[in-house]
Formats: structure tokens, sequence, C-alpha cells
């Protein structure tokens, strides 16, 4: 029995859950729930009704259905849309109050809280279920006046800024997840960079789902005042469970006269078990908006785990000369099903966008790239490159890519190429005449594909990322 | 919608059908009046929405067709550039049958076929076709029989025509070995009116079928045409087109490679002015193993005009070893034009050599200026930049007669 379970700690080594007790809402979706979320989190007025005014547009929306991975109907009112460690009912002053149990639970995930023990200084702010249990860092970054806390927080001491920004990009007439989240969010981070300031340190987020029955929708929002740069990294993990759970997040860039915000995913949330039984439904909205001159808004994401991943980080590009990029790396394997890709929305003059998007797919699974690139009549001089590559492995998977280009502005350039291929034989053979097994090989060659992407990300979320390029496709190849 | 079912229904009375063809009709005049005329909803038409520019530029649309004349041949229309087999359509009815040129029993063109075939999936306007077309022509090349002069298929309407709906539909049928070189001219004199045609085609073993659909003279009329295709082995299909004249036209291919080593090769040319709007859809399916497509398409456009190019390349898991290509290109000549691309890709096999590539773009400055500093006025360069760009696609062409003349008729001088 045990040897069974650790069997299975080695396909996803982030699959145990934390035995910890939960204080929940009740189950189900409706304005009680929402005025329950808001009035834990002591949220003003205004707050309350705008989540209320998302609420109303949710029951009149229809949940999009043009996605290539279809899934079973979600039963709202099945779910539980607040869930917080108990200790937490009265938020936790400092660390050393924080229920053992959670530190234990992220140092598991190799997240140390412990400021003292880190080393390579990152500020973390991990989110556990609803609930944003600790921020790390916060003295280093209150000196320079760069604000990194939870929303929560954030509504509660900087409201002003939040009224300004939230819901700014992505408004609650979105669509129908963006809306959902926008009725019933419950954490997440905030960050503020003030003008001219460039953040000493990485700033990170590690979203944890332990919860059964959840949804979790966090929002975060990150504005870069005039001047100022961030590079933000997130991750994410949840148990293995036999079910499928619902992460719906949003996540609202904004970045100001010549501020940049570079922002990293790597996510691993559960992906099902080899049947494709379980794992997370990762529907996310990510946008960013380009708001002031020679701004820029920068996506690396490294998609692996979930069941199914639909998200689309996007960048609209309206201060004159900004720039968009997005590099991703969709891996697929088992009977995971991707649909992910960008969109470039060209408004402003000289503006610049670049899309690299590597998928490979294995095993049972089906990996779209699905993105648009629109230049806008006023945008001139403006110019796209989009790049997507996709590998396949085996005969039994598919990949597919789908591109709306639109280009309405004859002074702008868009370029777009795309190729599908295998590894081939040589390749293999050659790595393996020299040693390397199967699966090393494999793990190589697929590195070596992903590498412009790879390059993109931070040192330490390179290596983790690499690693789990070569995790996730064990078992694919011989 | 009003017009038409009371039109429908005087179709179905007046035409002696069989109990299955009613049955047939009805279905289809079913399923097109519960979806309509398409709009951007459709995915398919999201770059083209027809329910509005039927709505623009026609208003209200008869469909009944049996009160019209079909008038005597416009000696004009004619092409006498090149000897060929004919068969002119007037309104939308046939006036005239010539495979004079064609050895006896080699060629069958029959009018009399029972009008029911398999569905095409989510396509309104076919099931439009298939509930109003009241004859279905099939034209059959026999065994071994390499027809000796290309078909031209003359698409006419009269002066007097106007806010009418048209359908047209044939099968045609090549069996092993044979082949047909077919051209569509399209010669409108009506004006406001919306054309659907719709081709059948069943490519057997050996055959060799290229098809040059040719919309070069001004006309206001909305044309849609479908291109529905299925390939056995070492059969070949070439399918060119020249989308110019109307005011909005769209293109769609659906070809089926199901025979080994089977081909399709897709070109097209868009160069469009006055607001027209063109588009060209294909979609090729890749279901057995060792088969190739090629596509190229590309776009000039002028004031206020847009072009749309939705290809996609399936790849069947099934379909190892599979060479599938695609590009389009768009100049954007001025500031008011629009260029569209959905290039996509779905593939189920993991030993094959897919790509596709789109840009879009202005006109090369360095180049004009290049030409400029040799003595070439501005408009000069312009032009000599933008034939050397068509020209490219219309030198895919693999029969030199027909090659020659679309350039003729493009207004191309030969040394291109």
């Amino acid at each position: 029995m045990r040897e069974k379970e650790l069997e299975k700690l080695k396909d996803y080594k982030y699959g145990f859950s934390t035995d910890i007790e939960n204080f929940k809402a009740p189950k189900g979706l409706n304005e009680d729930v929402i005025k329950f979320i808001s009035n834990i989190k002591k949220e003003p007025k205004w707050l309350l009704d705008w989540r209320l005014k998302a609420y109303n547009r949710v029951k009149v929306l229809k949940e999009p259905n043009w996605q290539k991975p279809k899934y079973p109907k979600i039963d709202y009112q099945d779910l539980y849309y607040y869930s917080a460690p108990k200790s937490f009912k009265e938020k936790p002053k400092s660390l050393d109050e924080l229920d053992p149990k959670l530190i234990e639970t992220y140092k598991k995930l190799g997240i140390p809280l412990n400021e003292q023990k880190r080393l390579n200084g990152i500020a973390v702010d991990a989110v556990f279920d609803s609930v944003s249990v600790a921020t790390t860092f916060k003295d280093t970054l209150t000196e320079k006046g760069i604000i990194f806390c939870s929303i929560s927080e954030a509504i509660q001491k900087h409201p002003d800024l939040v009224k300004k920004y939230l819901g700014s990009v992505i408004p609650i007439t979105d669509h129908y997840f963006a809306t959902l989240n926008s009725a019933v969010f419950t954490d997440g981070s905030f960050v503020y960079i003030p003008p001219g300031v460039r953040c000493p340190m990485e700033l990170s987020t590690y979203f944890r789902i332990n919860a059964s029955d959840t949804g979790q929708f966090e929002r975060t929002l990150i504005i870069a005042d005039k001047g100022s740069y961030v590079s933000y990294l997130e991750g994410c993990t949840a148990p293995m469970r036999d079910e499928n759970q619902l992460h719906a997040a949003n996540v609202e860039l904004i970045a100001l006269d010549d501020a940049e915000i570079k922002y990293s995913t790597v996510q691993n949330w559960y992906p099902g078990d080899k049947d494709g039984k379980g794992g997370i439904y990762n529907f996310v909205t990510k946008r960013g908006l380009c708001k002031g001159k020679n701004s820029k808004i920068s996506w690396t994401q490294v998609e692996t785990g979930s069941a199914i991943t639909w998200k689309y980080p996007s960048c609209i590009l309206q201060g004159d000369n900004s720039v968009g990029e997005f590099y991703s790396i969709a891996i697929t394997n088992n009977h995971q099903k991707a649909d992910t890709g960008t969109k470039m929305i060209h408004l402003g003059k000289n503006t610049k966008s670049k899309i690299i998007s590597k998928g490979i797919s294995a095993g049972f699974s089906d990996m779209t790239y699905r993105g648009l690139v629109d230049i806008s009549p006023k945008s001139s001089n403006s110019s796209n490159y989009t790049q997507c590559d996709s590998l396949l492995m085996g005969n039994k998977c598919g990949a597919h890519t789908i591109p709306y280009i639109k280009n309405k502005n004859a002074n702008s350039n868009i370029a777009h190429e795309a190729t599908t291929s295998k590894i081939s034989d040589e390749q293999l053979h050659y790595c393996q005449q020299r040693g390397l097994n199967s699966e090393e090989a494999v793990s190589l060659i697929v590195n070596g594909f992903c590498k412009e992407v790879l390059q993109q990300l931070p040192m330490e979320f390179a290596v983790e990322a690499q690693k789990l390029v070569g995790i996730s496709l064990e078992g694919s190849v011989g | 919608m009003e017009n038409f079912k009371t039109d429908f229904e005087k179709t179905l009375k007046n035409n002696n059908l069989s109990e299955k063809e009613i049955a047939f009709k009805n279905f289809n005049a079913k399923e097109f009046s519960s979806h309509g005329f398409p709009n951007r909803k459709d995915e398919d038409w999201k770059f083209s929405d027809i329910t509005q520019i039927i709505k623009k530029e026609i208003g209200e649309l008869n469909f009944y067709t049996e009160q019209l004349k079909k008038g005597e041949i416009d000696k004009d229309i004619l092409l006498n550039e090149i000897e060929h087999n004919k068969l002119i359509f007037i309104n939308g009815q046939l006036v005239q049958i010539d495979f004079n040129s064609e050895d006896k029993g080699k060629v069958e063109f029959l009018d009399n076929q029972n009008n029911i075939d398999e569905q095409l999936a989510d396509n309104s306007l076919i099931n439009l076709n298939n509930a109003l077309s009241n004859k279905s022509y099939k034209l059959l090349i026999k065994k071994n029989y390499q027809i000796k002069k290309p078909l031209i298929i003359y698409h006419t309407t009269k002066s007097e025509l106007t806010s009418q709906n048209i359908n047209l539909k044939i099968n045609f049928e090549l069996e092993e070995n044979s082949s047909l070189k077919l051209i569509d001219l399209v010669k409108d004199k009506g004006n406001k009116n919306f054309i659907n045609i719709f081709y059948n085609f069943s490519l057997e073993k050996n055959s060799i079928f290229k098809n040059y659909k040719i919309d070069q003279f001004e006309n206001d009329n909305i044309r849609y045409m479908f291109n529905n295709i299925k390939q056995s082995s070492n059969s070949v299909s070439e399918t060119f087109y020249l989308s110019k004249g109307s005011t909005f036209s769209k293109n769609e291919i659906f070809c089926d490679l199901k025979g080994e080593h089977s081909s399709a090769f897709v070109n097209g040319i868009f160069s469009l002015n006055k607001s027209k709007h063109h588009e060209i859809k294909a979609k090729i399916n890749h279901l057995i193993e060792n088969t190739k497509s090629y596509q190229l398409v590309k776009s000039v456009l002028e004031n206020k005009s847009r072009s749309v190019y939705q290809g996609k390349i399936y790849v069947d898991s099934n379909a190892q070893k599979t060479d599938g290509y695609q590009l389009s290109k768009a100049i954007l000549v001025d500031e008011t034009t629009e260029f569209n691309a959905k290039p996509e890709l779905e593939i189920y096999a993991d030993d094959v050599k897919c790509s596709h590539g789109s840009a879009s773009g202005s006109l090369d400055e360095n180049s004009i200026f290049y030409l400029m500093s040799r003595g070439l006025s501005y408009k000069e360069a312009r032009e000599l930049l933008i034939n050397g760009f068509l020209v490219e696609v219309i030198n895919q062409i693999t029969d030199e007669p027909i090659k020659k003349l679309i350039k003729n008729l493009y207004g191309l001088k030969n040394e291109y």
C-alpha cells in the first residue's frame, strides 16, 4: 500500500494534501455567498457593489464554447467559493503566529517562508486555497516604496490604487470566467512599483489549492508606475484528487510611461492521472495594458500541469512605442489538453510585439496554439513577429495552430511562421550513442527545442523549468 | 426569410420531382430557414459577414428562378484567345453545350441527375443550393481519356437581372487515368445578385484535374463558390483563383486526400480596390499516408478593399509522411485596406512536415527608391513591384496556354 502511494508521489511530487481544518463559505453561488466573502474580508461597500454587478452579469452570460478541449459541464452550485485555514479567521500578524502545518506545506513545496533562511532574495506571497498566508521581505520592499501584499490587504490599506485600477484591464463586462472571478475573487497578490523604482528583487506568488470541492479564484493586480521595473514570478501546485477542480484567476497588469513588467509563470497544477482522471481546469484570464509611452510587458509561461489549460495572456499596446512579448512552452502528456496562446492588440503608433510559442504533445494529449494579432488603422509603423513550433510524440496526440491575423494598417508588418515536426531518429540515435538513455535524450532534445523560451525565465525558475520539462515527458517514448 | 419560404414552395410545385428529391429539398430548406445566411458568429464567416453584406448591397432577394428568361448569347462574352469546349449559363440556366472537339462517347454531360448527394455539415449556403437548384448536372470523363481542349464554363447574367439568387450545382467525375482542365469564367452584366455555385468532384486513380476560376471583370454581384473535391490515389488537383471583379466573393475549397500519393495545389490572387471584399477558404484533409498539399495566396489591396484567407491543413493520425505547406502574403497599398488571415494546422500524426507562413505589410520603399533611381516613375516602379509580386502565383500554373491566357486577361506582359 505504502509502496503504491510512493509510486504515485513519484509521478506528481506536489500531489500530497495538507490535513488542516478549513473554514468555508456555504456551498454554491449566490448573492449571500458573495456578501459572505465581502463581509469576511471587511471590504468597502463599493467593492461589494462591484462584485454584485459582476454577479448579475454572470447570471446572463454563457460559458464560451469555441475552444478545442471540451469539458463536462461544471456545476457552479456544487463548489465552495471560499475556503481558508481555520487559524486564519483572524489573520496572523507575523510568520511566528502562522500554523506550523502551513509552513511545513510550503517547505515541502520548496517555498521557504522563513526569511532568514532565504538565500536567493525572492520576495514571496503564498496563497493557500482562498487566502494569502504570508508575504516575505516586506521591510526591504517598503523602504523603496514598493507595495507587495495580498489584494485583501491592499483593499484595506491602499483603496485608492485598487479602486483606480481594479477591472481597468479586465472589466466586469468581460467573458464568463473573468466575470465570475470578479464576482467571487478571494485573494491574490497586489504589486505597486512607484515611479522610477527598479524593484531590487524578484517578486513571487505561490498558489496552492488544498481543499477539495473548491474553486480557486484569485486576482492579481500589478501596477508599474512611470519609469519603473518589476519582474514577477508565479508558481502553482495542487494535491492529487479524483475530481476536477476549477481554477479561474484574473491577472491584470498595467504599465505606465517607460515602465516594464516581466511576468513569468511556471504552472504545474495537478494534471490528472495517466487515464485522465482528475486534475485542475485552469481557465485563467491574463491581460496586460501598456498604457504609457515606451512601456513594455513581457509574458513568459511554462505550462506543464492541469487537465485542461485554457488561457491567453494578452497585451494591449495602447501607448506609443510600447512593446509586448509572449514566450510560451506548453507541454501536454497523457490525457491533458491545452488551448493556449496570446493576443497582441496594437493601438498605439510604433508598437512592437513578438510571439514565440513552443508546443509539445505526447501520449493522448491535445495541444492548441491560438493567437490573435490585430493592428488597428491608427497603429502606424507597428510590427509583429510570430513563431509557433509544435513537436509531436506518437500518433495518438494532436498539435494545432490557429492564428488569427488582422492587419488594418498599410505601414505595419506582420510575419507569422509555424512548423510541426517530430524528434528525428537521427537525433535520438546520436544522443543514445553517446551514453544517454532514451528519456535523457528526449529531455535534452526537448530542452533544446524550448531554449528560446527558457532563456527568458529568471535563473532560479529556469533550472526548475528545465527539470519540469524532462519530468513531464517521462514515459512518453520507448 | 418570408421570400425564401414562398419562393421555395413555388419551386417545389413547378418541378417534377420524385418523392426522395422532395424530401431532400424539404430537409435542406428547413436547415436553411432555421439558420439563415451565415453571419460573423459562425467561425467560418468570422471575417466576412455575408448576412450584413447581402443586406447592405442587395436588400431583399428573390429566390424563384423559373420565370427568368435565358435570352440570346451575347457574342462579346466569348473568349476567342483559346480553343475550348463550352458550357454557357445565362441567368443560371444552361443555354449551350459544346464538346465538339472531343472524341465521341468519352465525355458525357448529363442534366437529369438525381439531385441528391451527401450532406456537408453546417453549411447553410449549400443547404440553400440543394433546396433551390432545380437541376443537377453531371460531367463524366471516361477512363483513360485526356480531354483535348480546356472546358470553359461561362457564368453570365443579363443586364436586367437584379436582386436574384441563383443556385447552380454540377458534379464532376473523372474516371481512372482521365484528365480535365476547367476554366470558370465570370462575365456578369446583371447587378446586385447573389450567385451560389456548388461543385462536387470525384477524382479516381491517376486522374488529373485543373480548375482556374477567373473573376476578372468588374461587376457588383455577390458570389459564393464551393469546390468539394475527393481524391483517390495518385490523383492531382490544381486550383487557381483570380479574385478581382465582384463586389463580394468567397471561394471555398474542401479537399479530401483519400488515396496515397494524391496531391492538391491551391493558388490564389486577390487584386482588389473600391471597397471590394474577397475571401478564400481552403481546407485540405490529409487522410492517408504520403499525401501532399501546397497553398499560395497573395493579395494586393487598394482603396478600402479587404481580403481574407482562411487555410487549414488537417492531418489525420493515419496520415504519416504528410507534406503540407501554406503561404499567404499581402501588400496593403494604402491606409484604408485590411488583410485578415487565419492559417490553421490541425495535426494528429507525428511523422509529418507541415508549415505555414503569413506576412503582410506595405510596399517596400527601398525597392521603389531603387527603381526610381534608375529612371522609372513612381507609378511605374509601383506597378513593376506589384506585378512581380503577383506573377509568382500565376507562374505556379502548370498549363502553359492557360497561364498565357490568364496573364493576358490580367494585363501582364508575357515577359513576367
